[in-house]
């Protein structure tokens, strides 16, 4: 395996009373891809979000167990310093209602570079990296909001780019995309996994398929609790999983 | 990859950023209860200053006129319950019936008439123009359409007529809210039962809208309490208890106006005061819990 | 055709009815108002009745100038007052406040939106005018734009305030977690991207509180003081301008309609008609920019 770069142990999420994620243990390897599937409900955006501590913005969270980044305590590094190693893409796209160059410059700007020589570079190295580049570098003013869902979507990636990450996380960030649109995304995530540790929640089993190194199976019983049932190379979860319930699920027997 | 800044400078920068949030942090904190504190000084002040001159004789006394100050202000609790009354007496059916035409026939004559279209938004902004109006314009127009034209003079009529167009917007507004959050679910299954529109309307859509109607209706309650410009140029100014509608009179507020611009007499003013204050503290209750009804009824079915 | 038929006919004429009235009143009163100027407008002219200073109705000279001046004047007093604290409270309202902090404030914001304005002027009157008056300079009565400012200051926060916390809760918590996501603290979050975002709506809720402080009546007659006099500093430092008394445009209606005939009459329904424009204008901007909020929200899903 690679190196490891982020790892929990036993780590627990409470929503309040609400046992959401109970004991995961998990090594996700550095500049891979890897996927979270399981049913909904089974807590996978939920860990997703602990990597940058999203978590921590709803009343009521609270966790127990060691989630460790590049071996350093996770809960002990400043939320905001986290977010800025640690990138995320959300479900939607949610570009600010801001010109394409601010939506980008936002992260650095906010980070405290104000060179706008640098910021210019960023901007364009960011889009380049995004796949977006030869589409909108003649409408840089025009607003992030009047581009389409797909390219508003790697708009958000080019955003989380920006700010330099070693990781990115991306909650079902082709789930509201048409199949062209998705094509797309899934190029662009392979192609950054070379740089970047890329960590993925999906509902589309053919999609982890296609884009992952790695999957990690999520399943709750009755009682709501996410468990991880298996975490492997992802050819050997789909083809050879060894337990039945993530056999059941890849074959759509449930979920 | 280059990283954007050294690691010193982005250290030092999260400092400051930091410390910037505490600070604008606790400025809103201080807002807030600036804002709190003021409410506290304003009614606090009324209350207990005013306090000092009310008791029962305060509130079952009529006020002495002239220039006394003296007396106390029962007359003045007469008039602005008649004014409430007829107010709201008028203004009730119309803004309620205007409301119902807005949000429940509007859709569907639209489409068969463009004229009917238009007339139905210039509707709407009126309402909006309506609710932008200062009072003391709604005076104006009092006086110059009723006290003198119609020759209504100071009167309770003069000044319920006004009183009724400044707090339309207000009863078509809420009414418009409250229909709005009617289920179109009920609508359907009372008209597949075939009951006419206004039966559906009637036996359906007003009761599961009536908490809504009713916290306008106290609204506009609240509004003619408190409001002055408009009855200072149309009721006139007399301390008499008015035996008809053709009487002129004076509310509470006017009353308190009078004691403390012509007579200074700041105490029995603030007594005054003290009592509308308590009034409308009442009515915001009463409104918080029609409104607490609404939700509750809305959310139990 | 059956009476429960006809009668369904007949409720929707009546309805339509109540309908139009709205139109029917804004027509009304835009045409009485206007009618009962128009002698002043005539007789006196346009020009000497908008940019004339003197108003002495007893030596037949109408100049409402001095009255715009003091609407305007108290109305940007307030404002310079009243913005800050009410902006404040919104974004304390809308991001920060815990809820139960939240379930306190905000019905203490509503009923500071009811308190009557006579009550209002008493506060300014007994309390604060004779704090004014402290204040040691020549001419000083202690009523005047300063006291009518902070007491207008005050009732136009909750307008603010209520108008700019609805816009800024308008705003997607999707821009909010995307924000934070990229390494923004809360601070920056609000400041960069929040309140952007619900600019027009805010923007908008002051626009209306200037509508409501042009409007004010009666608390303004309590404490401003009345003279009508152009307002000017009372000695050589500028800031005295605060203390001097003035006059509003809604004031110069109540205090004299109802004795005033003949052209004076008419030259205070020529204030109503000043009166009502300048607030059509304004709030007409306001639900300008209000309905551009809306657009911006719509389009969001591009």
């Amino acid at each position: 395996m690679n190196n490891i770069k982020i790892e929990t142990i036993n780590y627990n999420l409470y929503y309040g009373k609400f046992h959401a994620l109970r004991d995961i243990n998990i090594k996700i390897p550095e500049k891979k891809v890897t996927a979270l599937i399981g049913p909904s409900g089974c807590g996978k955006s939920s860990f997703l979000r602990t990597f940058n501590r999203m978590n921590d913005l709803i009343p009521g969270a609270s966790m127990t167990g060691d989630v460790l980044i590049d071996d350093q305590d996770l809960f002990k590094i400043d939320p905001v310093s986290l977010r800025q190693n640690v990138g995320m893409v959300f479900q939607k796209p949610n570009p600010f209602p801001k010109t394409i160059f601010d939506n980008i410059a936002y992260g650095p700007r906010v980070n405290g570079l104000k060179d706008h020589k640098k910021l210019e570079e960023i901007v364009e190295n960011s889009l380049r990296s995004a796949a977006l580049w030869d589409e909108v570098k003649d409408d840089l003013n025009k607003s992030g909001l009047a581009l389409s869902g797909g390219q508003q979507q790697r708009l958000c990636i080019a955003r989380a780019l920006a700010v330099q990450p070693s990781v990115i996380l991306m909650d079902e960030p082709a789930a509201s995309l048409d199949p062209i649109a998705t094509l797309k995304i899934e190029d662009l995530i392979h192609e950054l996994s070379q740089n970047y540790t890329i960590v993925i929640v999906t509902h589309n089993m053919q999609q982890a398929g296609r884009v992952s190194d790695y999957t990690a199976f999520f399943y709750t019983d009755e009682t709501r609790t996410g468990r991880l049932v298996e975490f492997d190379e992802t050819k050997t979860i789909f083809t050879n999983p060894s337990d039945q319930r993530t056999e059941d699920y890849i074959t759509g027997r449930f979920g | 990859m280059t990283t954007l800044m050294s690691e010193e400078a982005t250290e030092r920068d999260l400092k400051m950023r930091k410390s910037s949030q505490k600070f604008w942090f606790a400025a809103t904190w201080i807002f807030g209860a600036i804002t709190f504190s003021i409410l506290l000084l304003v009614i606090g002040y009324v209350i207990i200053q005013g306090g000092k001159a009310v008791n029962w004789e305060f509130l079952s006394t009529a006020p002495k006129g002239g220039l006394s100050g003296e007396g106390g202000v029962s007359t003045t609790l007469g008039t602005t319950l008649y004014l409430v009354l007829l107010t709201i007496g008028i203004s009730t059916p119309l803004g309620v019936g205007a409301a119902i035409y807005l949000i429940e026939y509007a859709g569907e004559q639209s489409l068969t008439s463009p004229v009917l279209r238009a007339l139905i938004s210039i509707a709407n902004f009126a309402v909006e123009t309506l609710a932008g109006i200062p009072s003391i314009i709604y005076g104006l127009f009092g006086y110059a359409l009723f006290v003198s034209a119609l020759r209504f003079g100071w009167s309770l009529l003069s000044a319920s007529l006004a009183g009724a167009c400044l707090v339309l917007p207000t009863i078509i507004r809420t009414t418009e809210e409250a229909l709005l959050a009617v289920p179109d679910d009920y609508r359907r299954g009372s008209l597949a039962l075939g009951a006419t529109k206004w039966q559906t309307l009637y036996k359906v859509v007003l009761p599961a809208s009536l908490p809504g109607i009713i916290t306008g209706v106290i609204l506009s309650v609240g509004r003619v309490i408190s409001e002055t410009a408009v009855f200072f140029v149309t009721l006139g100014g007399s301390h008499r208890l008015p035996t008809s509608i053709m009487d002129g009179g004076r509310t509470l507020a006017l009353h308190l106006y009078y004691l403390a611009m012509d007579t200074r007499a700041f105490d029995k003013a603030m007594g005054t005061g003290a009592v509308l204050v308590v009034m409308i503290i009442l009515i915001n209750l009463a409104i918080d819990f029609v409104s607490r009804k609404l939700t509750a009824g809305l959310k139990g079915r | 055709m059956s009476t429960r038929m006809i009668v369904d006919k007949a409720v929707k004429y009546i309805l339509f009815i109540s309908a139009i009235l709205s139109i029917i009143i804004v027509l009304a009163i835009a045409f009485f108002i206007f009618q009962e100027s128009v002698q002043a407008w005539k007789e006196i002219g346009v020009g000497e009745m908008l940019f004339k200073r003197v108003w002495r109705p007893g030596q037949d000279q109408y100049g409402i100038l001095a009255m715009i001046y003091g609407s305007v004047a108290v109305t940007f007093g307030a404002i310079i007052l009243g913005v800050p604290l009410a902006l404040g409270t919104a974004i304390f309202l809308g991001e920060i406040a815990p809820t139960g902090v939240r379930a306190v404030l905000r019905p203490a914001v509503q009923l500071l939106a009811g308190i009557p304005s006579v009550v209002y002027g008493l506060f300014g009157m007994v309390v604060l005018v004779p704090m004014v008056r402290q204040i040691n300079v020549p001419g000083n009565s202690g009523y005047g734009l300063l006291a009518a400012s902070i007491v207008l200051a005050v009732m136009i926060l909750p307008t603010i305030t209520s108008i700019a916390e609805d816009a800024i809760r308008a705003v997607p918590d999707s821009y909010r977690s995307g924000s934070l996501a990229l390494g923004a603290t809360r601070w920056q979050t609000i400041t960069k991207v929040v309140l952007p975002a619900g600019r027009s709506g805010i923007i908008a809720g002051i626009i209306l509180g200037v509508g409501r402080a042009l409007g004010e009546t009666m608390a303004m007659i309590m404490v401003i003081g009345n003279s009508v006099i152009f307002p000017s500093p009372l000695t050589k430092n500028p800031l005295t301008f605060f203390l001097s008394q003035a006059r509003t445009l809604t004031g110069n209606i109540a205090v004299e309609i109802s004795y005033a005939t003949g052209v004076h009459e008419s030259a205070l329904f020529a204030t109503g008609v000043v009166l009502f424009v300048l607030i059509i204008v304004v709030n007409a901007s306001a639900r300008w920019l209000i309905s551009r909020q809306s657009d911006v929200q719509t389009t969001r899903q591009g």
